[in-house]
C-alpha cells in the first residue's frame, strides 16, 4: 500500500512533472496557476533541474522547443490568455515534431476575462490551437492524483508519437487539496533512451536538423500527410475514458474535468431517486473517445453535455454518436461552476419528470 | 593538382541560394572555418531564424534547428540550458532580433545566457522584399517607405549594440562590418572571440556585423560595399562595446 499525502492539485502536478523526469520548467506568472511555478522553482533547485522565469510565453514556448531537441523533458504551466500567446511556439514544435509538455490551468475567457474556474479553451486545446493541421494530444485530469499521475503519461505519449501534449485542468482543480499516492517510482531522466532526432553535436554521425518548414513544391503536403497518419494512429488507440454507471442508463451525462468532477455527485443523487444515469468522463479530450460514445448511442437515448463554457465538447460528441441520439447542454461559460443539484434538475426535466 | 582553396568543413556542400553581392556567404564561411579551426563543429547547435537565413540550417555543417520569427535566443536559452556541454550559437537578422525578437534578445542578455549571437544588420527585409525594417535608415528608402524612412511617422532605427550595452548582462558586444577585406578579418576575429568566450563559460556575446543587400538596396554588390563604408557604418559606428574580459583585468 502506497501512503497518501494530502497535497494541492497544483503541487501534486509539480510532483508529477518531476518524478517524470522533466528537467526543464519555463513559465510566466499568471493566475490562477502560480503555485505552480513557485513550488516548481524550489523543486528544480532541489533535484538540480532547470527553472526559468520568462520574459513572455513567448519565449517559455520556444525554450521548451530548444530543450526537447536535445533530448530534455520539458515543460510549461499557464492559464488561458498566456496559452493563446504560445500557440505560435506550439504549431512550430507540432510542425517540428518535437515531444513537449504543456498545462493550461484554464481561467474564463475570452480576453482577460476572469480568474475562475473554466473550460472554454476546449476548441483550441483539442483542435490545434494554432496555424496549420495539427492536434495536440490533450489529457483532462479530474482529481490531485491525475494530476500527478497525468505528466509521466503526457511525456510518454509526447514522445512515442512526436507530438506536443496538453494537460487540460482548471484552477479549481489545482487549488484543492486531495491525497496523493506516489505511485511510481521517480524516473531518472538519464535512463530515457537516446532518440535519433535528437540535436547532440554531430560528433561520429551525419548532421541532424530539426525544422518545420519544407519549401520544395509536394514535399510539405506529403509531410502533412505522414503527420495524418500518426494522427490516425492516435486517434485508433489512444482513447481513453471513464465510464460510471453507463451500463443500464437511460441517460449519460459527458463531462470532464471539474464538470465530471461534480457530475459524478449528480449521478449519484439521480440513482439514489431512482433516475438511471450514467457518466462518461473523456480523459483524453484529443483524440476525443469516439469509440465509446457510438457504442453507447446505439442503446441510449439521452446524453447531456455538462461543461463550463457555452458549449464547445458537445460538438465532439455529436460528432461520435453520429446524431443517433438527444444531446443537451448544461453549459457554465465565464468561470461558472455547476452544481449537482443543477445538473440533476436538468437531467429530471430532459427525462420529462418536471415542469 | 593540390587543392589550395576550397569551402571550410564547417559548411555544407549545398549550393547557397543568397542572392550575388549578399552578405550572409561571408559570415558563413568566418562560421565554418571557426568550426574547424576552434574543432567545435562536432558539438555545435545552430539555431536558424526566419528571413533569407532561414535557410543557414541547410548550410552550416552541424546539428541545427530552424525556429519562430524572434524566438532563437529563448530556443538558445533552452538548448543551452539543458545541455550547458553543447556550443550554441543563433544566426539572425534585424527583423527578426530587432523587431519581433527585441524582448527575446534584451532579456537573453540580461540573463547573460552563454550562448553567441551573431547579428546580421543589413538595414532592410530581404526575405519579404525590401520593407522596412527596425535597422532602416533615416531617409532611406524600404518598398514601405518609398520617399524614406519618415523618422516623424516611423521613428528612429533601433541600435542593438547601444541598447544591449545599457544592461548589466551581457559579456561582449562588438559591432563588426564586412564591406572589405580588412573589416572582414576584424569580423572573424570578433566572432572567434565570442565562441571562445561561450568555451570558457563566460556568458553571452553578440556580434553585430553591418552587411551588404544589394537587391534590397536597389544597387549592385559594389556601391553597396562602399554604402557600408560611407553611409551605414557613421551612424552604425564599428567597434568593440562590450568586452568584460577587459574589464576585469
Amino acid at each position: 500500500m502506497v501512503e497518501k499525502v494530502l497535497m494541492y492539485g497544483n503541487h501534486a502536478l509539480v510532483e508529477g512533472v518531476i518524478y517524470a523526469g522533466c528537467r526543464l520548467f519555463a513559465g510566466y506568472p499568471i493566475t490562477p496557476q502560480n503555485e505552480i511555478p513557485e513550488y516548481m522553482s524550489i523543486r528544480m533547485n532541489e533535484i538540480g533541474g532547470v527553472f526559468l522565469q520568462t520574459e513572455s510565453e513567448l519565449a517559455a514556448i520556444n525554450m521548451l522547443f530548444g530543450a526537447a531537441s536535445v533530448g530534455t523533458r520539458a515543460m510549461t504551466s499557464s492559464s488561458s490568455p498566456g496559452i493563446s500567446l504560445m500557440q505560435e511556439g506550439l504549431s512550430y514544435i507540432a510542425g517540428a515534431d518535437v515531444p513537449v509538455l504543456v498545462t493550461n490551468i484554464v481561467r474564463g475567457g475570452p480576453g482577460l476575462g476572469n480568474i475562475a474556474p473554466a473550460q472554454s479553451d476546449y476548441y483550441q486545446a483539442t483542435k490545434g490551437g494554432g496555424h496549420g493541421d495539427y492536434f495536440t494530444i490533450t489529457l483532462a485530469p479530474e482529481s490531485a492524483q491525475e494530476l500527478f499521475e497525468f505528466p509521466r503519461l503526457a511525456f510518454e505519449l509526447a514522445e512515442k508519437y512526436r507530438n506536443p501534449a496538453v494537460i487540460l485542468a482548471d484552477g479549481l482543480l489545482g487549488q484543492m487539496m486531495e491525497p496523493v499516492a506516489f505511485n511510481y517510482e521517480p524516473i531518472d531522466p538519464k535512463t530515457l533512451p537516446e532518440q535519433d532526432w535528437w540535436l547532440t553535436g554531430c560528433k561520429g554521425r551525419e548532421r541532424r536538423v530539426i525544422r518545420s518548414y519544407d519549401l520544395r513544391p509536394g514535399k510539405l503536403e506529403d509531410w502533412n500527410w505522414r503527420r495524418y497518419e500518426k494522427y490516425q494512429k492516435i486517434l485508433k488507440e489512444e482513447q481513453r475514458f471513464e465510464a460510471i454507471d453507463c451500463n443500464d442508463a437511460d441517460i449519460i451525462i459527458v463531462a470532464y474535468g471539474t464538470s465530471a468532477r461534480v457530475s459524478r455527485a449528480a449521478v449519484r443523487i439521480a440513482r439514489e431517486k431512482g433516475i438511471k444515469a450514467g457518466l462518461l468522463r473523456p480523459i483524453t479530450v484529443w483524440p476525443f473517445p469516439n469509440n465509446i460514445l457510438f457504442e453507447l448511442s446505439k442503446r441510449v437515448e439521452h446524453f447531456l453535455v455538462v461543461e463550463m463554457s457555452c458549449g464547445q465538447m458537445i460538438d465532439d460528441v455529436r460528432l461520435a454518436i453520429e446524431c443517433r441520439s438527444k444531446v443537451y447542454l448544461l453549459g457554465r461559460p465565464g468561470g461558472g461552476i455547476p452544481t449537482a443539484q443543477e445538473i440533476f434538475e436538468k437531467i429530471r426535466v430532459t427525462l420529462g419528470g418536471g415542469k | 593538382m593540390k587543392m589550395t582553396f576550397g569551402r571550410p568543413k564547417g559548411l555544407t556542400d549545398i549550393l547557397q541560394r543568397y542572392c550575388p553581392g549578399c552578405g550572409h556567404g561571408i559570415v558563413h564561411r568566418i562560421i565554418g572555418e571557426l568550426f574547424i579551426e576552434m574543432n567545435i563543429r562536432e558539438k555545435a547547435v545552430g539555431i536558424a531564424p526566419v528571413g533569407c537565413s532561414v535557410f543557414a540550417d541547410e548550410y552550416f555543417n552541424c546539428d541545427m534547428i530552424q525556429v519562430p520569427h524572434g524566438r532563437a535566443t529563448a530556443v538558445a536559452t533552452g538548448i543551452k540550458r539543458a545541455r550547458p556541454d553543447l556550443f550554441v550559437f543563433s544566426y539572425q537578422g534585424d527583423g527578426d532580433l530587432a523587431a519581433i525578437g527585441t524582448a527575446e534578445t534584451i532579456h537573453s542578455a540580461a540573463r547573460n545566457e552563454n550562448f553567441t549571437v551573431i547579428f546580421i544588420n543589413n538595414a532592410i527585409y530581404g526575405m519579404t522584399g525590401g520593407q522596412l525594417a527596425p535597422t532602416t535608415l533615416p531617409g532611406m528608402r524600404s518598398t514601405t517607405s518609398v520617399k524614406g524612412r519618415d523618422i516623424v511617422k516611423q521613428g528612429y532605427p533601433l541600435k542593438i549594440c547601444e541598447l544591449l550595452n545599457a544592461l548589466d548582462g551581457p559579456y561582449y558586444l562588438e559591432r563588426c562590418a564586412i564591406d572589405t577585406p580588412k573589416n572582414i578579418i576584424k569580423t572573424k576575429k570578433a566572432i572567434k572571440t565570442a565562441f571562445q568566450y561561450q568555451l570558457e563559460n563566460r556568458g553571452f556575446s553578440l556580434i553585430e556585423i553591418l552587411s551588404m543587400c544589394p537587391t534590397g538596396w536597389g544597387v549592385t554588390p559594389v556601391p553597396a560595399k562602399k554604402w557600408i563604408g560611407e553611409v551605414m557604418s557613421k551612424y552604425y559606428l564599428l567597434g568593440e562595446f562590450r568586452n568584460r574580459m577587459k574589464e576585469t583585468k
